[in-house]
C-alpha cells in the first residue's frame, strides 16, 4: 500500500481536546466561512431559539464539522483523515486522494456517485448532496489550501482555548501524550485516532471513554483497506489456478469423448 | 390467474382440466385440436391480464425514471447519508446471482463436454445476458453521476473491489455477447463470422468462468471493509466464498424455474432428465453452503447469536429455512427430485432464500449500525419492476424469434418416462 504516505513526519493533523472545549462554536463558524458553506443552524438563520443552536446541527453536505453537547462535555465531529483511508481505497475511480500533507481530498470531476466511500467509512463521515442532480460527496478537507499557505486550519485558528490545535502530526501526538501524562486525573488514558482504523491525522483526547461522546468504539485497530486486501490478493492465484484447471479439463474431457467415439466406432465396425 | 381461469371452466369434467394442465407441462407435444383451443383460450386470458400489469408497470417505471433524472436521488429514493445503498444494490446482487447459470452451464457443456446439458446452454446464456444488461442499467441509474459511468475505464484504482467488479462485469458481458452471438448469426447466415466465433468460444467460456468467479465473489468482498457495520451473523471474512457458492445454487434453480415457465408460455421445454440433473447440483451446493455456514458460525463463536431474540436472528433463520432447509428436504426426497412440480417448488424456495440472503446482507445487516431503518421508495420499486418487465419482454422476444430452445424429438424411452411424470403430477393434484 505504498501510495499511502505512511511517513507521517511531514503530515499535518488536528488534535481535539474535549476536556478543554468550551462549546463556543467558533470552529463551527470558521469552518462554514472558510469553506463557503451556507448557514444551517436555526438561530443564525434568524429563527427563534437559543444562541447555542449550532450544538443541535449535524454533519451534512453543508456542514463539515459539528460541536456536540454531552452533559457538560463538548465533542467535535469531522473527517478523521485516516492514514490509510477506506474511502480512497474503495473508490473505483480514485476520486479520493491522501495528500502528502495529510488531508484526504475529494475530486468531484472524477466521482461517478457510487457512494461506496460513504458505505465504507469507519467513522461515518462522508455526506452526499442528495438534493442535487449532479451530487458531490462532501466532507472536511482539513482546509487544504489554507493549510498549505498558513500551516493552520480555520477551526484551529478560531479556537480561543487550544481545544483544537493543528500542526505536524508527530508534534500533535507528543502534545496529546504530554497533556494526558501531566493531568492523568483529567483524561481518559487513550488517544482516539492513534490506532483506530490504522491511525488518522485527526486525534482526540477526552476526560471520559470515547463512546460516551459518540465516537464509535467498534472501529477496528487495523487499517481498513487490509480487510479488502485479504480477498483481493487472492485474485491472481484464483485466475491462474482456475485458468490452468479449466483449460486442462477442456482438453481432457474433449480427448475422453474422442476416445469414446473411436471406441464406439470400432465396436460398430 | 390460471387457477381462476381453470375454475371458470367448471362445466368441464375434471379429467379434461387435468389434461390441459398436463398439456401445458408436457411442452405441447401430443396435442389434439380440442385441447389446443382451450390452451389458446387459457393463454389469451392470461395474456390480457399480464398486459394490463405490464402497461401499469411501464407507466410507473417511466414516471419513476423521470423523477429520478429530473429531481435527483434524494427525491426519488429513501437513501440517506446513513443508508447510502438500498434496494437497487440488492437487486444488482440478485440479478447477477440468478444469472450465474450462464457460466456454470457454459462450463459444464463447453469445458467439461457434458453433452447432456448442451441443450440448456443457450437459454442459460440468454438469461444471463439479459440479467447482466438489466443490472448494468440499474447500476447506471443508481449512480449519482450516471454521465460519468465510463470513468472506471480510464481512471483506475486497482485496490477497489468496485473497480474490479466494474471491469469483470464489462468483460463478462462482452463474453456473453460472444457466447450468444451464434444464435443471432446462424439465423441471418453470417457463416464466416460464425466460424470465427465458434473457434474462440472455448477460450471465451474459460475466461467467462474466471470473470464470473471473480465478480460473483467480489460482491461479497464489497462488505469486507465494514466489519464493524455488518451484523455478525452475516459478516465473515469468507463473504466472497459464501457469495460464490450461493450464486451457483441460485443460478441453477433459475434455469429450472425458467424451464418450467417457458414450458408453459412457449410450449418449448426441457426434458426432466436434465432438470433433475440440475436439481442434484442444487442439492449438493445447498448442503455444502449450509454446512460451511454453520461450521463457520460455530468456529468464530457466533453460535449464541442464532438464539438471540433479535430481528436479525429471525431474518437469518427465515433465510436458512426458505433457501436451504426446505429445498434440501424437497430435493433429497426420492419422489420429488425427479418430479417437475417438486423441482419447481425447490427452485422457488432456493431463489427466495437467495433473494432474502442478499437483501439481508445489504439491508437487514446494516440497520443496527446505521441506526436507521430503510424501506424502498415508490420510485425505487417502480424502476426495479420496470427493468424486470423489460428483461422478461426481451427474453420473450428473443425466444420467439431465435432458436434458443432445441426442440429435439425425444426417443421412445424418454417420452414414456415423461408420461409417467405427468401422470404422477395429475395424481398429486
Amino acid at each position: 500500500m505504498s501510495e499511502y504516505h505512511l511517513d507521517i513526519d511531514n503530515q499535518f493533523g488536528l488534535l481535539f481536546d474535549a476536556s478543554e472545549c468550551i462549546g463556543c462554536g467558533n470552529c463551527y463558524e470558521a469552518c462554514k466561512k472558510e469553506n463557503d458553506l451556507p448557514a444551517t443552524n436555526p438561530s443564525r438563520l434568524g429563527l427563534a431559539g437559543a444562541d447555542k443552536d449550532f450544538l443541535k446541527d449535524h454533519l451534512s453536505d453543508k456542514t463539515y464539522t459539528v460541536v456536540e453537547e454531552y452533559g457538560d462535555i463538548y465533542a467535535r465531529k469531522m473527517c478523521m483523515h485516516c492514514l490509510e483511508p477506506a474511502c480512497a481505497s474503495v473508490c473505483p475511480v480514485g476520486a479520493f486522494e491522501k495528500t502528502e500533507l495529510g488531508p484526504v481530498l475529494y475530486n468531484a470531476d472524477k466521482c461517478i456517485g457510487c457512494r461506496y466511500c460513504m458505505q465504507a467509512c469507519p467513522h461515518n463521515v462522508p455526506r452526499y448532496e442528495w438534493g442535487s442532480t449532479s451530487p458531490r460527496v462532501r466532507k472536511c478537507i482539513l482546509c487544504y489550501d489554507k493549510l498549505k499557505k498558513d500551516g493552520i486550519t480555520a477551526c484551529a485558528e478560531a479556537c480561543p482555548v487550544e481545544a483544537t490545535i493543528s500542526g505536524k502530526l508527530p508534534d500533535l501526538i507528543t502534545e496529546a501524550k504530554r497533556r494526558i501524562k501531566e493531568n492523568p486525573d483529567k483524561y481518559y488514558p487513550h488517544i482516539y485516532g492513534l490506532e483506530e482504523a490504522g491511525g488518522s491525522n485527526v486525534i482526540i483526547i477526552s476526560p471520559v471513554p470515547f463512546e460516551q461522546l459518540g465516537y464509535s468504539s467498534k472501529v477496528p485497530k487495523q487499517s481498513m483497506p487490509t480487510f479488502t486486501m485479504q480477498a483481493m490478493e487472492k485474485i491472481p492465484t484464483v485466475v491462474s489456478v482456475g485458468g490452468i484447471f479449466l483449460t486442462g479439463m477442456y482438453w481432457l474431457t474433449k480427448r475422453k469423448n474422442q476416445l469414446a467415439k473411436e471406441e464406439n466406432g470400432k465396436g460398430k465396425g | 390467474m390460471q387457477k381462476s381461469e381453470v375454475r371458470s371452466q367448471k362445466s368441464e369434467d375434471r379429467d379434461q382440466r387435468s389434461e390441459i394442465k398436463g398439456q401445458v407441462l408436457k411442452t405441447g407435444r401430443h396435442r389434439n385440436s380440442q385441447s389446443e383451443i382451450r390452451n389458446l383460450k387459457l393463454n389469451g386470458a392470461k395474456l390480457s391480464f399480464w398486459k394490463i400489469v405490464a402497461v401499469f408497470i411501464a407507466v410507473v417505471g417511466v414516471y419513476s425514471l423521470f423523477v429520478r433524472f429530473t429531481k435527483g436521488l434524494g427525491a426519488s429514493t429513501n437513501l440517506s447519508d446513513f443508508v447510502p445503498w438500498g434496494l437497487w444494490i440488492g437487486i444488482d446482487f440478485i440479478g447477477v446471482g440468478l444469472a450465474a447459470a450462464g457460466f456454470t452451464i457454459a462450463a459444464t457443456a463447453h469445458i467439461f463436454h457434458n453433452h447432456k446439458y448442451e441443450s440448456i446452454a443457450r437459454p442459460a446464456i440468454l438469461s444471463a445476458y439479459i440479467g447482466y444488461m438489466m443490472v448494468v442499467a440499474l447500476l447506471v441509474i443508481d449512480l449519482g453521476k450516471p454521465e460519468n459511468f465510463w470513468h472506471p475505464l480510464v481512471m483506475w484504482n486497482i485496490h477497489s473491489v468496485m473497480f474490479e467488479i466494474t471491469w469483470c462485469v464489462i468483460c463478462y458481458s462482452t463474453i456473453l455477447t460472444i457466447e450468444f452471438a451464434p444464435v443471432v448469426l446462424e439465423k441471418y447466415k453470417f457463416d464466416k463470422l460464425l466460424k470465427i466465433i465458434k473457434k474462440i468460444t472455448p477460450a471465451a467460456v474459460i475466461l467467462g468462468v474466471l470473470f464470473s468467479t471473480l465478480h460473483q465473489s467480489s460482491f461479497g468482498s464489497l462488505y469486507l471493509i465494514v466489519p464493524a457495520k455488518v451484523y455478525p451473523l452475516w459478516y465473515s471474512s469468507f463473504l466472497p466464498v459464501h457469495f460464490f457458492i450461493s450464486c451457483i445454487a441460485a443460478g441453477l434453480s433459475m434455469i429450472i424455474l425458467s424451464a418450467y415457465l417457458c414450458a408453459r408460455a412457449f410450449k418449448q421445454g426441457l426434458n426432466i432428465r436434465i432438470l433433475s440433473g440440475l436439481g442434484k447440483g442444487v442439492l449438493a451446493v445447498l448442503i455444502i453452503e449450509l454446512v460451511f455456514k454453520f461450521v463457520e458460525l460455530y468456529s468464530t463463536g457466533k453460535f449464541s447469536l442464532l438464539f438471540a431474540q433479535t430481528g436479525e436472528t429471525y431474518f437469518f433463520w427465515l433465510e436458512i429455512f426458505l433457501g436451504s432447509v426446505i429445498p434440501i428436504w424437497i430435493l433429497a426426497n426420492p419422489k420429488y427430485k425427479v418430479n417437475r412440480t417438486g423441482l419447481y417448488f425447490a427452485s422457488i424456495f432456493t431463489i427466495s432464500g437467495f433473494i432474502l440472503n442478499r437483501m439481508n446482507v445489504c439491508v437487514t445487516s446494516l440497520v443496527r449500525s446505521s441506526g436507521q431503518s430503510y424501506s424502498p421508495s415508490f420510485e425505487e420499486v417502480g424502476i426495479t419492476l420496470f427493468l424486470i418487465l423489460v428483461s422478461v419482454l426481451a427474453f420473450k422476444f428473443i425466444v420467439e424469434n431465435f432458436r434458443v430452445f432445441e426442440e429435439k424429438v425425444h426417443d421412445e424411452v424418454e417420452v414414456s418416462k415423461e408420461e409417467i411424470e405427468t401422470k404422477d403430477l395429475i395424481f398429486d393434484k
